[in-house]
């Protein structure tokens, strides 16, 4: 067990709100509250109270606390840094802005690219370089540095950032930049790219060392007085925070690495689903949530996330993969499409529904909510085939009105294309849910997946009405949709383990393989990995997980291999080529005989052992469970209107089931059921959905 | 027989064929072992019907094979012969006149079998390292001498890959390895979408594609006509001299909007040059295609009916449509500049839509390195070829583009990547102040790149570059962009294109060009000269000179720079 007390606390901020849940044995209590920007403390604090006061215990008596939020990640979008400058190498000034020198959109005559973090005369240089082996070509003058760090002192800026060429091959010209600033600039924060994300590739580590320094002040002010209110308020216990990698990392080192904060609620997303597949002891999971206005859907192998090492944050152009800003850090592997609850639709030049990645957004919201949105929205779409009911969304707290979402459908969509509104409706909901499946399609297909062997597990506000369609595009004959589902994040920070994973770029042939080399390398990453899991937790266990990146030598992409702790440390080139032409040929069908293969980068991540899992007990298939009514629900397998029954989650008992078409209704969302689906509850209280027969 | 689906399973089946060649495309680019495919996205990949018709084609990093690969399939269906046509066939050529423009990318087609019966066709390109010859450059004086040459011929007959095919071609080029390597992986990109084809075709429970082409084909014509019948019926004339290698080349081009279709004819163009920058009839098609579709109907997508309303014509042994046996290695060089010289004409049509021309051919150059006497035990030989972007041309309403490519979508590579693929030393890599050409809207700013090889190393740099004697010209008053220089460290001259010998210990020192300005620049807002200043986009003398910019504002902007202030 992480922690010696049983009651914990695990909080999200998201951007609309902010989700608390406290768990104590096996009781969970959780409230939803809106999100407050100005102090987002100030809602946690709220919501602490909501759900101490709900399980009657005083927030002296909580054991630890779990904390992942979007406040990294909206400070990066919102350009609400600090002021921030950065030092690199003469010659490279303008790495950040020139970024891959390419369009990410080829039809856009008027295309503008994102501004980078820090314009031009932000960014000063120094004249030293190392080459490509980390030999030093020019030496670094500490005069040189001290008359750059005079300019910064001038102009005032708060936050240094110090990326240098091939300096995740040696360090050193990049610490000597900190020594000199610490003398003359003690109270500016330093970021070196050398320790914030040592990977190879100038613009990704440079650009990811810029968005540390330039969120760092925020996070540690923010970190600081989130520590001291909550001690205010009778708390005694640690806070810890969500990593994007799906871990759990101390305060201290995410006030040093704030840009490892980054997606941390969906991270928190994919462990819950992970969590679930322990339970229920699947190999293959599709983590699917979809929420106002982007669905996220991830891969979830041997109850693992999928992990990655870099992604973009902020992208500015209809998701467009290129148009944000890459970050390389150890993350959670996801897609994430405009694709949400609020997307608003309409009919383009070829006559072509589209849905997306525009969103109606909570004002004035899809045209049912009666808030003057004249456009239609997927919610829209739902209402009209009968997915949801009109005087029940959000337990009865928000009307929805169908007469708007049919003269919505009717206008932007049916009178362009000569349909009613059903038809409308059904294309509407047909092209979100084939979005959808298409990036699942793409992501499997990247990763050598095939999607038919999956099971998948939904949540999010939005997923349970669309699971059951994207199950019959995908071939997937069961899902899985569990309780809780609105908060997923915050239950999945109480389910992640202290991790720290500790990544370098080093080039190795097989040709030249040096096991002393690699020995002495794994030995220096598992023990910076190491050291940051314990500042969480000084006696657990801690688990080393090993991966090397490889290639055919000339190919531009690397494939990750998982290593057992002895293939890792004692590393010999025939092991790792069989292990590499086993994934290799897993992904794209055949080897690629009579090449060299290299190493392009090392990673260790340390983490406590997965807390123990107790299996869930399959429940016996029993009656089916009493309905509360029936209303017409549109299939769109059957491309048709059918009787469905209507059922209340809360009422249902464990092997209960209900029998597509059916829709089974809770405060929060409703499941949908299609006719070649039936479902059944589990113990746990989980939706289990299957193909009938 | 076409099949009787909804408006609604059509649209879906439309989304999921363009959801395929991404697919395949992806594949492609994860597989290849080519720079130019992995790195710089040149590459291409479609769906076609049973008469060669292209449904799709996924959006990669060129438009140099927008029309190539719509042409490539009916020579494929033409030259194999529909009876010899059977399941578990792949077809292959680096034909440049019936495949993508030069012996360097490599075309692939596939039948797509289902149920016993030929619904479809895969098709992709890639451009792979090397096919022999005398290497990637200008140099050859006929196609024979630019590397292997593979007719439209079986790669694999009903499944069996020909043995011979393969021997004769690992024989002929420098990394054999590599290029059967790239080769498989074409195969592999086509297998892929022929699957997710087939699992599209079962769950709707089609026989074959008729009415989903039917659909696809019909949306598209429409959509595209009544773009091009919404513009006024005229024609006009461009004209643009760019440096060719020896002498300089006029692109010379009519267009004329038609009913239902635009006629875009390149008589007057200069004749073929002697060295590989000749440009085949159809990749100059696709990029004067794509000067007017990004202009007029950027959101259509590609396909046989969104693209047969542009015509593209040219006289015979003109630069832009090169008859075999032309040498056209380099043929993107030309290609690079059709749009700017579309642009030049359309802009009388529908004034105030197109860009100011830019920096047009990618700034790319080959290091071939190898040790000299005396040097170290680690010293080696390698290849290093890099890819590279001056400005974009101004736009009416925005400024061009920093060191972008266009109309070429392909990516640079990182310089710590570049330094790890061989023994060169990237010294300076930084956008070019006072390059992007003044104007209301300035054109983008090139860049700056120096170069050595390491100690104990010289090299021949292979340049490809231009717009050292013909800077791009600004439109409605803009100035024009910054030349292309080219230079040793110690002042020797260098030649903008061709094979130029680099001592070891020299380094080479390039300007890469900047777009050109649009409209007048006194009429700039000065908010966005100031910002300029800022930056170091401009210099003082600039802002003063060009833009009007007050002492008074100048010595402000610095002040405010000095305080670390954003302007």
């Amino acid at each position: 067990m992480i922690s010696s007390s049983s009651i914990r606390l695990g909080v999200d901020i998201g951007g609309t709100f902010t989700d608390v849940v406290l768990e104590s044995g096996d009781a969970q209590f959780s409230a939803k509250v809106l999100t407050t920007y100005a102090a987002p403390e100030n809602a946690i604090i709220d919501g602490m109270h909501q759900v101490c006061a709900k399980a009657g215990v005083s927030p002296d008596q909580i054991g630890q606390i779990i904390h992942g939020t979007t406040l990294a990640t909206n400070a990066l979008i919102e350009r609400r840094g600090a002021k921030t400058a950065l030092i690199t190498t003469q010659g490279f000034r303008d790495v950040i802005e020139m970024r891959t020198e390419s369009r990410f959109e080829q039809y856009d005559l008027n295309l503008t690219l994102p501004e980078p973090l820090l314009p031009r005369q932000m960014r000063f240089t120094v004249n030293e370089r190392v080459n490509s082996k980390g030999e030093v070509m020019i030496d670094l003058d500490p005069d040189d540095i001290r008359a750059v760090a005079l300019q910064i002192k001038e102009a005032g800026f708060e936050s240094v950032a110090v990326g240098l060429i091939h300096s995740y091959l040696n360090p050193r010209h990049e610490q000597m930049v900190r020594e000199v600033l610490a003398e003359v600039l003690p109270d500016v924060a330093i970021s070196l790219s050398c320790e914030v994300s040592p990977q190879m590739r100038e613009y990704e580590r440079f650009n990811t060392v810029v968005a540390n320094a330039y969120i760092k002040p925020l996070m540690a002010s923010y970190l600081g007085r989130l520590e001291e209110r909550l001690q205010s308020e009778g708390v005694d216990c640690r806070v810890f925070l969500m990593h994007s990698g799906g871990g759990i990392i101390s305060i201290q080192s995410a006030a040093e690495f704030p840009v490892r904060l980054v997606e941390s609620g969906p991270a928190g997303g994919a462990v819950f689903a992970a969590h679930i597949a322990a339970r229920y002891g699947l190999d293959k999971v599709l983590s699917f949530d979809m929420g106002g206005t982007t669905a996220k859907i991830c891969l979830i192998k041997n109850q693992t996330p999928k992990t990655s090492r870099v992604f973009e944050v902020a992208r500015t152009y209809r998701f467009k993969k290129g148009s944000g800003m890459p970050i390389s850090i150890p993350v959670i592997d996801m897609v994430e499409i405009g694709a949400g609850g609020g997307s608003l639709a309409h009919v383009d030049a070829m006559r072509q529904i589209r849905v997306g990645p525009e969103s109606a957004g909570s004002e004035p919201g899809p045209a049912c909510y009666g808030r003057d949105g004249l456009r239609p929205a997927v919610t829209d779409a739902d209402l009209v085939l009968g997915k949801l009911d009109p005087d029940n969304f959000a337990g009865g707290s928000i009307p929805l009105y169908p007469d708007a979402s049919q003269t919505a459908l009717l206008a932007h969509v049916g009178e362009i294309l000569g349909m009613d509104a059903v038809e409308a409706a059904f294309g509407v909901a047909e092209m979100v849910d084939e979005n959808m499946a298409n990036a699942a399609r793409v992501h499997a297909v990247e990763n050598g997946e095939d999607l038919s062997q999956y099971t998948m597990i939904a949540f999010g506000g939005a997923a349970p009405l669309h699971a059951g369609r994207l199950c019959e595009k995908l071939g997937i004959a069961r899902c899985l949709v569990p309780p809780g589902a609105g908060v997923g994040s915050a239950i999945g920070f109480l389910r992640a383990p202290f991790s720290f994973e500790a990544n370098r770029s080093v080039y190795m042939k097989l040709s030249d393989f040096d096991p002393g080399v690699i020995r002495t390398l794994l030995a220096d990453l598992q023990a910076e990995a190491t050291g940051f899991v314990r500042t969480c937790d000084r006696d657990a266990p801690i688990l080393s997980e090993f991966k090397v990146y490889m290639r055919y030598t000339g190919q531009g992409w690397e494939i990750p291999i998982d290593l057992t702790e002895r293939q890792a440390m004692d590393p010999d080139a025939a092991t790792f080529e069989a292990r590499f032409e086993e994934d290799y040929a897993k992904l794209f069908g055949r080897v690629v005989a009579g090449m060299d293969i290299e190493i392009t980068v090392w990673s260790v991540n340390a983490t406590t052992p997965p807390e123990a899992v107790e299996r869930v007990g399959v429940a016996v298939a029993g009656e089916v469970a009493a309905q509360v009514s029936t209303r017409a629900l549109f299939d769109p397998a059957k491309a048709a209107f059918q009787e469905a029954t209507i059922i209340n989650r809360d009422a249902m008992e464990s092997g209960q089931r209900a029998v597509g078409p059916a829709a089974v209704t809770e405060a929060e969302t409703t499941i949908i059921i299609p006719a070649s689906r039936d479902a059944i509850r589990q113990p746990d209280g989980c939706i289990d959905m299957n193909v009938k027969g | 027989m076409a099949q009787d689906h909804s408006t609604v399973a059509y649209q879906v089946m439309w989304n999921r064929l363009i959801s395929v060649v991404e697919e395949q495309a992806q594949a492609l680019v994860r597989t290849a072992f080519s720079t130019s495919v992995r790195e710089a996205g040149d590459l291409s990949a479609g769906v076609y019907d049973t008469d060669g018709r292209m449904l799709a084609q996924a959006v990669t990093g060129t438009p140099g094979h927008v029309n190539a690969m719509a042409d490539a399939v009916p020579h494929f269906i033409r030259r194999i012969g529909r009876e010899n046509i059977f399941d578990g066939d792949i077809y292959i050529t680096n034909d440049p006149w019936e495949g993508t423009g030069h012996l360097h990318d490599f075309t692939m087609v596939t039948p797509s079998f289902h149920k016993g019966a030929l619904v479809g066709f895969f098709a992709c390109t890639a451009h792979v390292v090397d096919v022999g010859g005398r290497g990637f450059g200008a140099d050859a004086h006929s196609v024979y001498e630019e590397g292997i040459y593979l007719p439209i011929m079986k790669f694999a007959d009903r499944g069996t890959v020909d043995a011979t095919l393969i021997r004769i071609v690992r024989g002929n080029v420098r990394e054999p390895d590599q290029l059967i390597g790239d080769i498989y992986a074409l195969a592999t990109c086509n297998e892929i979408g022929h699957r997710r084809l087939i699992d599209m075709m079962e769950e709707f429970g089609l026989d074959n594609l008729d009415g989903i082409a039917t659909f696809i084909l019909d949306n598209s014509r429409r959509a595209t006509l009544e773009r091009i019948n919404a513009l006024p019926r005229t024609s006009a004339e461009g004209q643009m001299t760019v440096d060719g290698f020896d002498v300089p080349i006029t692109l010379k081009v009519r267009v004329s909007i038609e009913e239902d279709r635009i006629v875009t004819d390149f008589t007057g163009t200069s004749g073929v040059d002697k060295k590989g920058i000749n440009c085949p009839m159809v990749y100059t098609k696709a990029y004067a295609c794509y000067a007017l579709k990004v202009a007029i109907a950027p959101e259509i997508p590609n396909n046989a009916a969104s693209l047969a309303p542009f015509e593209v014509t040219a006289p015979d042994n003109t630069i832009v449509n090169a008859i075999h046996p032309a040498p056209v290695a380099l043929r993107h060089i030309v290609g690079h500049f059709v749009p700017d010289v579309v642009f030049n004409a359309f802009d009388k049509i529908v004034p105030g839509l197109v860009p100011a021309e830019g920096a047009g051919c990618l700034c790319n150059f080959q290091m071939s390195v190898r040790p000299v006497a005396n040097a170290p035990a680690d010293a080696r030989r390698a290849e290093v070829l890099t890819f590279n972007s001056g400005g974009s041309g101004a736009r009416p309403t925005f400024d061009g583009l920093n060191a972008t490519a266009f109309p070429s979508g392909v990516m640079t590579m990182p310089i710590e990547a570049t330094e790890h693929a061989g023994p060169v030393i990237i010294w300076r890599k930084e956008l070019r102040p006072g390059s992007g050409g003044a104007g209301k809207t300035r054109g983008g700013l090139g860049q700056y790149m120096d170069v050595s090889a390491m100690e104990g190393h010289e090299f021949d740099l292979q340049a490809m570059f231009d717009r050292g004697d013909h800077p791009a010209l600004g439109r409605r008053g803009g100035h024009a962009g910054g030349r292309t220089t080219i230079a040793l460290d110690d002042g020797t001259a260098m030649r903008v294109k061709g094979k130029q010998f680099v001592p070891a210990g020299r380094r080479v020192e390039m300007a890469f060009p900047g777009g050109a300005g649009y409209g007048n620049p006194m009429e700039r807002d000065p908010a966005a000269v100031r910002r300029d200043l800022a930056r170091g986009y401009i210099t003082a003398d600039d802002a003063a000179q060009d833009y009007g910019l007050s002492p008074e504002d100048i010595a402000a902007v610095e002040a405010a720079v000095r305080r670390g202030e954003d302007v």
